[in-house]
């Protein structure tokens, strides 16, 4: 796993050729070493972004209107999440429980944790990440 | 007052990043004064101060530490549980923010007691932003002299909720899926590579210095009879100061969530995130405790706007993408009832479906693999317990 999570940091993603070198020298299957990288959401088996926005969609972060911060996100950069902009500068992703629910609505940009968001803070926050 | 100062004593009062600020306090004295005493005696202190596990699953830590110090093998483990992935709950992420070092001191005194040579923190990926703070700590400690050759080295999860589950922790720790692993062999016997393992919450294993410092009579002196101590909750939703308080156990969750946190108009409170409780306002005066509710201490309030069945239908839409896909009756039973609630949701639900909901709830509690399978439908059956007319309203006839 943790040269899955180098790959991740290298090239963005696990490509398929990493995964089918890694089960030649594990003596694994290509199946298994598949299976751990699409396991895990924080190891991703298509290209993101240089910046990976992770905006929490649980129920605390939903009680302080974490809707309103995903789609100024969405706006902002003009994708949906699951999607990646074209100059390859962001992917927007929805995630579970990032435990920030004291800062709710909150986000992650890459290992970066921004809580008590606005619609209004979006842009400047995004304005860091090249 | 219920508000007390055990596992949170150190935080905002020592400099994180400071070792000295620590010692100043007292620390690392529990740890000089367990290793004075034998393993069995340490573990015999744990067991007769009546901590039980922070993690949601209350189990006696002391039995835990016993049945790993006898497993036979010279190769043990200790663990601590830092994947705090449970909707709601971010009283670890806060401990490991404010004071580090208690909790090294903790899980030293755990090697001690079990006789585990290496311990993992296992970090969830979502807190990779206290991985230096935290390695700093543990380098201090043991440029210090604190560790005594004892070795704690951090694992960071990559995004799975599964993996606060104690096997499937253990299976990401050996680099794979973090699948839920069938018990018995239980990890005290046989855990991580197949060696005498125990586990334990970060929290948890904030009790153990003060514990070994003032005696199990002093910790054993508060809370209730089958819930020792004090316990850390994360409180958060509609209302005005949301974060981390420590409570008597047996405190009233009205005194918490009315006098301290201030939340008005409640409607019902979600306890011990996705795989909790629902308690409806009128119960507001239920203890928090083992005996009652507790799970990891998330507490998150709902006001008198919101919508019983918006509510279960995001717990359970949470529990369907996380279930690790093992058991059928968590990977089938999450999605089809995912797929009832939301007819519920519509108001397109079929009549018989309230009995089906309830059929696959005690179902799935009764053969899921673990605990994620076994609790996912609390929520269901307390919701169909107390709001059962609101159910019915969303049927078309």
């Amino acid at each position: 796993m943790a040269r899955l999570k180098e790959a991740q940091q290298k090239f963005g993603y696990i490509p398929e050729e990493v995964i089918a070198e890694l089960a030649a020298a594990l003596d694994l299957s290509v199946n298994e070493v598949y299976g751990i990288a699409s396991f895990y959401s924080f190891l991703s088996t298509r290209p993101l972004g240089r910046n990976v926005i992770r905006v929490c969609q649980s129920l605390p972060c939903y009680l302080r209107n974490s809707e309103m911060i995903i789609r100024a996100v969405a706006k902002e950069i003009g994708i949906e999440p699951g999607e990646t902009t074209a100059d390859g500068r962001f992917s927007l992703e929805l995630t579970n429980c990032i435990g920030q629910c004291d800062r709710a609505p909150a986000m992650m940009i890459n290992g970066d944790v921004h809580g008590d968001l606005t619609p209004e803070k979006i842009a400047q926050i995004l304005k860091k990440y090249k | 007052m219920p508000q007390a100062r055990v596992v949170l004593k150190n935080c905002g009062v020592i400099d994180p990043k400071r070792i000295a600020t620590f010692v100043e306090r007292d620390g690392f004295k529990a740890l000089a004064k367990a290793r004075q005493m034998t393993p069995e005696a340490v573990i015999n202190e744990v067991k007769a101060s009546g901590l039980r596990g922070r993690g949601g699953a209350g189990f006696p830590c002391g039995l835990k530490w016993e049945g790993a110090r006898k497993a036979p093998g010279d190769e043990k483990y200790v663990i601590c549980n830092a994947d705090e992935g449970e909707v709601g709950t971010f009283k670890d992420r806060y401990i490991l923010e404010k004071d580090p070092f208690t909790l090294i001191e903790g899980i030293a005194i755990a090697g001690y007691a079990i006789g585990a040579k290496m311990a993992f923190v296992y970090l969830r990926a979502e807190y990779h932003y206290l991985f230096a703070l935290l390695r700093s700590a543990i380098n201090q400690a043991k440029e210090s002299g604190f560790l005594n050759g004892f070795s704690i080295e951090i694992r960071e999860g990559a995004g799975a909720y599964i993996c606060g589950e104690e096997s499937g922790l253990m299976e990401s720790i050996e680099g794979k899926r973090g699948e839920a692993r069938y018990r018995p062999p239980f990890p005290t016997t046989s855990g991580l590579w197949g060696k005498p393992t125990i586990i334990n919450n970060v929290e948890t294993l904030m009790n153990i210095p003060p514990i070994i410092q003032n005696g199990a009579g002093w910790f054993s002196q508060m809370g209730t009879d089958k819930s020792k101590g004090t316990k850390v909750f994360s409180v958060s939703g509609d209302v005005a100061k949301p974060g981390v308080y420590e409570l008597v156990l047996g405190s009233k969750l009205r005194e918490l969530v009315e006098e301290i946190v201030g939340a008005k108009d409640v409607k019902f409170v979600q306890i011990g995130g996705a795989t909790g409780r629902i308690i409806p306002a009128h119960n507001l005066e239920t203890p928090l405790a083992f005996e009652t509710v507790l799970g990891a201490g998330a507490v998150t309030v709902f006001n008198q706007s919101r919508d019983i069945i918006d509510i279960i239908y995001r717990t359970i839409e949470f529990l369907q993408e996380e279930s690790c896909g093992k058991c059928t009756p968590c990977r089938q039973g999450t999605q089809v009832m995912l797929e009832m609630l939301e007819r519920f949701a519509m108001g397109e639900a079929r009549p018989r479906e309230i009995r089906d909901l309830e059929d696959l709830s005690r179902a799935m509690v009764i053969t899921s693999l673990c605990g994620l399978g076994q609790a996912a439908p609390n929520g269901v059956l307390d919701s169909l317990q107390y709001y059962r007319n609101i159910y019915e309203s969303r049927v078309k006839a």
